[in-house]
């Protein structure tokens, strides 16, 4: 179990449905697979003496509110013995409870939490799951995309109460987002022209 | 009649010294013996992956300097070797030794602190003393390189932002002779300091299978045993050029993790002086005149120049459409950069795995069981810095 390329037949094969797609890119295995079989596939993959995946390095989601289902789980896996790393991944619609890792890898707790805190997605059997990283008492789940950069509230210091109050947010200016998308290799036509010239090369 | 005594409930920091930062720990305390331990972080939150998605990509790695605040440029370097293979291009090898010689700056910068402020947790003063004079020494080096001490904002995709400084070459050496001297004079006071000792010795033990299961990394991981540095096992940049030893610890408790730290920076010396010698002059970046900026002198003559200029400080480069992981070896552990590009000039996802998030997160697992003036010393020896943790 040397090459990447051994390891992903080695992993289709055993797992046969399980793997949705897999495919190699940076020296790294990336496989898509379905959220029912998460922890099947990587209780395999940790336990397995050709795969060894002993270590979890992070758990994330990324969200795409266009699609139909929105969020996108990834799992990082790292095997020390065999030096590969595994990129795991499946899609889930925006309400779905997803199974957590915590017992397979502890260290998943606090992974778990942040994806919560930040996208606002459930996790089914987690032992705590609260909010890690925002205020206490916040609301909403700020990496979703549209969850404005500039958030909600703000906290200031009242005189009048003796408190640290949360306000809703009054910006002197507006956040500027300039577009600077501008073709970079001028218009359409130019475009064309230079694709059919790497062609030709 | 019996009395029932309840559990104490201690408020540890957020405004504590030995908390290392905003930390705000919820101790249960039975007597003097911690039961449970319950840190609650998110007090340094700025929010780092949302502005960075509003960001392009060179405006993005300031955001890295402010994260581990103790060795920026570490983390610039996983952010900019993420770019680089997606962009697919070629970093030339002068650039290649300056980012390494400065990664390890960075590394000593880091564990100088970590040791001295873990010596200053469990009574020693004077360390701090005299590690923060040499950290004054290469904070200049990082002035001198990039005009500041500390948020350097000095690597890009492709290369570093500017060449070393007329003499700065040769001041680093100097540094690199006179260093080891003063790493012998901190062993001297702690090595075999009978209160050093008796503070950390067995305290806040990580066997092998718990640190692979906690996820840890770096020093954390080595401690315990497994040798495990992705400076040798996944290289990048120029260190499969550099010969260097990775040192292990028997017991993995904190203060093998101590020795481990010091053996690394001994190290660390060794492959700054290899660069140096190694270090050939040449070009510092990317030719590249779409992905990293045209020298000042040719905006008076070319054209071209001009528009890539104009092109690069407003729309900033375009990265194709990818998803990758890189992740390098910073001091504390291995700090990884999870990027998702979509064709724009801006990233659509970009994750940060910050090695201190983890290990911080093992806290109720390593405290419990010990006593209540434990707590400094593992916490000081887990190397938190909260830039990192909150994000």
């Amino acid at each position: 179990m040397n090459t990447l390329i051994e390891l992903e037949k080695k992993i289709n094969s055993e797992l046969t449905t399980k793997i949705n797609k897999s495919n190699i890119k940076h020296n790294h295995l990336y496989l898509e697979i379905n959220r029912e079989d998460l922890i099947d596939v990587v209780l395999f993959l940790k336990t397995n003496k050709n795969t060894k995946f002993r270590q979890l390095i992070d758990i994330t989601a990324v969200d795409y509110p266009e699609e139909s289902q929105r969020f996108k789980i990834v799992y990082l896996l790292l095997s020390h013995e065999f030096n590969h790393r595994i990129i795991l991944s499946y899609q889930i619609n925006e309400n779905e409870v997803i199974n957590s890792l915590t017992t397979v890898f502890p260290a998943a707790n606090w992974m778990e939490r942040e994806v919560f805190d930040m996208y606002g997605i459930n996790f089914k059997d987690h032992p705590d799951l609260r909010r890690i990283l925002t205020d206490y008492g916040f609301e909403g789940h700020p990496l979703r995309k549209d969850f404005p950069l500039t958030g909600h509230t703000e906290v200031r210091y009242s005189e009048e109460q003796k408190k640290v109050i949360n306000e809703p947010v009054k910006l002197e200016q507006n956040y500027r987002n300039f577009d600077y998308e501008s073709p970079w290799e001028g218009t359409k036509y130019i475009k064309e022209q230079s694709n059919n010239n790497e062609k030709k090369n | 009649m019996k009395k029932k005594i309840k559990n104490l409930n201690l408020n540890f920091g957020p405004q504590h010294p030995a908390a290392h930062g905003v930390l705000r720990l919820i101790l249960e305390l039975d007597g003097e013996i911690v039961e449970k331990a319950d840190p609650h972080i998110g007090l340094l939150h700025r929010g780092t992956e949302k502005l960075i998605e509003n960001k392009t990509y060179m405006q993005a790695v300031p955001y890295f300097d402010r994260l581990d605040y103790v060795a920026p440029m570490n983390q610039e370097h996983a952010f900019a070797l993420a770019v680089e293979k997606i962009l697919k291009i070629d970093v030339p090898s002068r650039a290649q030794y300056i980012r390494v010689i400065f990664c390890e700056i960075g590394r000593i910068l880091s564990h100088i602190l970590n040791v001295t402020t873990q010596a200053l947790d469990v009574g020693a003063l004077t360390p701090s003393l005299w590690g923060f004079e040499e950290r004054e020494t290469l904070m200049t080096f990082y002035e001198r390189a990039s005009g500041s001490r500390l948020h350097a904002n000095y690597f890009r995709a492709g290369g570093v932002h500017q060449d070393l400084p007329a003499g700065l070459e040769e001041d680093i050496f100097k540094f690199c002779e006179s260093f080891p001297k003063i790493i012998n004079d901190l062993e001297n006071l702690l090595t075999d300091n009978r209160i050093f000792k008796q503070r950390n010795v067995d305290i806040g033990i990580v066997t092998k299978e718990d640190a692979l299961d906690y996820s840890f990394t770096g020093v954390m991981i080595r401690g315990s045993g497994v040798p495990w540095d992705l400076r040798k096992s996944q290289p990048y940049d120029c260190y499969n050029q550099l010969e260097f030893k990775i040192p292990v610890g028997k017991n993995g408790d904190c203060y093998d993790r101590y020795l481990c730290r010091i053996e690394e920076m001994k190290e660390s010396v060794s492959i700054i002086k290899q660069c140096l010698s190694k270090m050939e002059k040449g070009p510092i970046k990317s030719l590249d005149g779409k992905i990293s900026p045209p020298p000042k002198k040719e905006l008076k003559q070319s054209m071209e120049a001009l528009i890539h200029h104009f092109k690069l400080f407003t729309e900033g480069y375009r990265v194709p459409n990818d998803e990758i992981y890189t992740a390098v070896e910073a001091p504390k552990g291995e700090f990884g950069v999870y990027l998702i590009s979509d064709g724009s000039s801006k990233p659509y996802k970009c994750k940060i795995r910050a090695p201190g998030f983890s290990h911080l997160q093992s806290m109720d697992y390593l405290i419990k069981g010990h006593m209540l003036a434990d707590v400094p010393a593992v916490l000081g020896s887990l190397d938190i810095v909260f830039g990192e943790v909150d994000r």
